[in-house]
């Protein structure tokens, strides 16, 4: 396996939560599996932001270079940049990342095909 | 004149503030419910239509033939509703403001523009008082650019009431600016004081002189008049609570006309937003 996958958290390692939001998630885990390490990103303006978060945190996994993103639930909006921008989105239940990860390296999670909630909006 | 009934907390009595102003104006002015999403002027002021027109925002289209994917409008849309990842950007009409930014800075003239409804400006002639209310579409959350649309009906050549909606958001702000003057409206408690002060902040922001209107007194304490005195805040209207007034409010009357000893109150309202916008 290779490529980077980004996970939605609220802590800095892989013992940290998964975080059932996307496009409100504190912070971005960024995992290279090539090289076996990872980095975290601050996801802090779009959590603030009045709207638009899901597509910006999408945007921001998307220029992250992340292939594939794991996540609890993606909207609509947010669905449409990712499938654009070729990241597969995969939704999971697990409690922290490296659960997420690890479960993502075993090949038993479901690819998302269109979004599981509704958007905010409309 | 244009002034504007505005209020941190919702529900303390704006409607009433500025309906009951508006007709004791006993001149011609226009009253506009800035309230879009939920406009009620009308429950308190019947009269003849007098006019009904449809609001679009301009949202962009673009022409994939033309596009080559440098993203320019997408890192200039400050509300991502255009989204460019190195190929045909994606559209959000839903989130476009309709400012045409895209299509401006689009170097190969890309990007056109189409009409998205939002909702409807509808007039009424309601004696002195011409009425305008914005009322937008169900399901569209973009106030802003309608309140703009209901504020660019004003004729000029006669006092105006803006009727604002609640809070200190973007659709507040975009009611209070330019306004001359702003009406705060609220009650005598922790949580009317507590969002009035948030709403003060607003306006001075934006420039906006103001003044205080605190409605049912009797139901708290005096901690609004505390707040204002020493700041030199004006309290420029105080109104008991009293039972006649929900009963007339509740069926759509006005206070001024069915309470008479009210209409003094409020003719001493508009001498004091003539003094204060004499200064």
């Amino acid at each position: 396996m290779s490529g980077r996958i980004a996970f939605t958290t609220s802590g800095n390692g892989l013992d940290a939560p998964l975080d059932s939001r996307f496009g409100r998630a504190p912070k971005f885990l960024v995992y290279d599996l090539d090289r076996e390490t990872f980095e975290v990103l601050d996801n802090q303006p779009n959590l603030n932001a009045a709207q638009g978060a899901g597509i910006q945190s999408a945007e921001l996994v998307a220029r992250l270079g992340a292939k594939a993103l794991v996540t609890g639930h993606c909207g609509p909006k947010a669905f449409r940049v990712l499938q654009r921008a070729g990241v597969r989105i995969f939704c999971t239940d697990a409690a922290t990342v490296a659960e997420a990860l690890q479960r993502y390296r075993a090949g038993v999670l479901t690819e998302l095909q269109m979004a599981d909630v509704d958007g905010h909006w409309q | 004149m244009m002034v504007a009934v505005a209020s941190g907390k919702g529900g303390v009595g704006k409607t009433t503030v500025a309906v009951n102003l508006a007709r004791t104006a006993a001149m011609p002015v226009q009253l506009l419910d800035c309230d879009v999403e939920e406009p009620n002027a009308h429950l308190f002021l019947p009269g003849t239509p007098a006019g009904e027109e449809t609001v679009y925002v301009r949202v962009p289209v673009v022409d994939a033939s033309r596009c080559d994917g440098c993203g320019e409008c997408g890192r200039f849309c400050e509300y991502h509703a255009i989204v460019a990842l190195g190929n045909t950007p994606l559209i959000f009409p839903e989130m476009c403001h309709g400012c045409g930014g895209c299509a401006r800075v689009c170097p190969r003239q890309a990007i056109q523009e189409t009409d998205r409804r939002i909702g409807i400006i509808r007039k009424t002639q309601a004696g002195d008082i011409l009425l305008v209310q914005g009322c937008l579409d169900v399901g569209v959350a973009m106030a802003p650019p309608l309140i703009r649309a209901v504020k660019a009906r004003i004729t000029g050549d006669r006092p105006v009431v803006l009727d604002a909606p609640p809070g200190t958001a973007c659709p507040v702000v975009a009611t209070l600016r330019g306004a001359d003057y702003a009406v705060l409206v609220t009650e005598p408690t922790p949580f009317g004081l507590h969002d009035l002060t948030l709403v003060m902040d607003t306006a001075r922001e934006l420039g906006v002189p103001f003044g205080v209107v605190v409605n049912r007194m009797g139901i708290g304490d005096d901690r609004v008049q505390a707040f204002c005195r020493p700041r030199g805040i004006p309290i420029l209207l105080e109104l008991p609570e009293d039972r006649r007034i929900a009963d007339v409010c509740s069926t759509g009357g006005l206070l001024v006309e069915a309470l008479p000893e009210y209409r003094e109150r409020f003719q001493s309202l508009i001498i004091a937003l003539r003094l204060a916008s004499a200064h």
